[in-house]
């Protein structure tokens, strides 16, 4: 297994940096735009509040290999051009964020709402209690929780294989391929995995305990 | 319209719901497996038997931290290298029971935890004995508490067999792909249609058990 890695590390981590790339772009726009249907599933607005919904119960309830492949292969038909990696990135981001906003949207709601009123009572405005007051306290609250969709979302990105995105499991398929050691190269694959998640999951749970 | 009419033909859907029953069928087996399995791993990793529960929760640790997808690939292409050959049908089985177990080995031993330990206490006091405690005041306790994580595990288990389309389980995504592959123009109207089928089945089980918390809850 150490000469198998030794003669493919190059492919190996080529595919390590592509995951962990992805995994970060696809963490950053999904905290976005799950944060803003978050936001707007709490609001007065009925309108907005439904718009929200639909988008959240839409992506989750799809696999989200429907939605790379249809970025992947429908999308290129009638709209443009896109390489594997993005249309996974993508996938991810949309399928995250409907995870997302249904954690951060639990997070505001666990913060007291006295909280606001009393933002309110010292004049602040709605938008700035949000901003400074009810949502610093709920991201506290839903960090363990965002750190688990992080995890997820890594293991996730491993759909990528299925679109030529040259992510960890695509090359770990291509080392398994050409050198006919498929359970080595397999086993070389998880413990890149592993690298990413193990750590972070105990840290998470390290956090959950703390927190209680 | 005319391609609508063409691509949802009496055959294609016949073909897409034939997929859609294996996704179904699949799913069934695996959910009643991993349950069965995730409630006996994560009360071993609940009641803390030295040096056996530490073992098994890092297994499930570990399994937990890797890609469902690497876990087929694995069963599928690798296990057969020790000898031991699966069909499509099997391997995505025993992938999804090995993957989803661990999982709800977590939300098992969570709900659990979530008990009030006055129960265990109580329940002793009356003379049951540690394993009547468990079946019949405990785990009957947890498991309301838990529907909720367990039912969206299950929904996710149901979406993750699309990714045995990689080793040609004749699912719903596969039947979709071979549709689609006869004629391209097909490829819209079939990712809309199965998008749509995963997501009424899905969305049915969490209305399920939005309905079912409110009843026991």
């Amino acid at each position: 297994m150490i000469t198998l890695f030794m003669n493919n590390w190059q492919t190996y981590l080529t595919g390590f940096w592509n995951t962990i790339l992805c995994s970060v772009l696809a963490l950053i726009f999904s905290l976005v735009i799950g944060s803003a249907f978050a936001i707007m599933e709490i609001l007065p607005n009925k309108v907005l509040r439904i718009i929200a919904h639909i988008y959240i119960e839409i992506f989750r309830n799809i696999p989200l290999l429907v939605i790379a492949m249809f970025f992947y292969i429908v999308i290129p038909q009638y709209v443009m051009k896109m390489d594997g990696f993005t249309a996974g990135t993508i996938g991810l981001t949309l399928y995250t964020s409907s995870f997302i906003a249904e954690t951060v949207r639990a997070g505001i709601q666990a913060v007291d709402s006295g909280q606001m009123e009393g933002a309110r009572a010292n004049g602040l405005t709605y938008w700035q209690a949000m901003r400074y007051i009810v949502l610093p306290q709920a991201y506290k609250l839903v960090i363990p929780p965002l750190g688990n969709q992080f995890i997820n979302l890594v293991k996730n990105s491993s759909v990528l294989a299925f679109l030529a995105g040259f992510d960890l499991m695509y090359q770990g398929q291509s080392v398994a391929s050409t050198t006919f050691q498929t359970f080595s190269a397999y086993i070389i694959v998880g413990i890149f995995y592993l690298i990413i998640t193990l750590p972070l999951s105990y840290y998470m749970r390290y956090l959950e305990k703390k927190m209680v | 319209m005319a391609l609508l009419e063409q691509a949802y033909s009496f055959v294609n859907m016949r073909f897409l719901f034939e997929g859609l029953a294996v996704t179904l069928e699949v799913s069934v087996i695996s959910i009643i497996f991993s349950f069965i399995f995730g409630l006996i791993f994560g009360v071993i990793r609940y009641i803390e038997v030295p040096y056996f529960s530490a073992v098994v929760g890092f297994i499930i640790d570990i399994i937990r931290n890797l890609p469902l997808l690497l876990i087929i690939f694995f069963t599928y292409f690798a296990i057969p290298e020790l000898g031991i050959r699966m069909t499509p049908m099997s391997a995505s089985i025993v992938a999804l029971v090995v993957f989803e177990s661990m999982m709800l080995a977590e939300v098992v031993r969570s709900g659990i935890q979530a008990v009030d330990s006055g129960q265990m206490e109580g329940a002793r006091a009356n003379g049951l004995t540690y394993f009547q405690a468990m079946r019949y005041i405990i785990l009957p306790q947890a498991l309301t508490k838990m529907i909720p994580p367990l039912v969206s595990q299950f929904i996710s288990l149901i979406k993750d067999t699309s990714l045995a389309t990689i080793i040609v389980l004749p699912e719903l995504l596969y039947h979709a792909q071979i549709v689609y592959s006869q004629n391209t123009t097909y490829m819209l109207p079939m990712y809309v249609m199965i998008a749509l089928m995963y997501f009424v089945v899905c969305y049915i089980l969490s209305l399920a058990a939005r309905y079912l918390e409110r009843r026991l809850g």
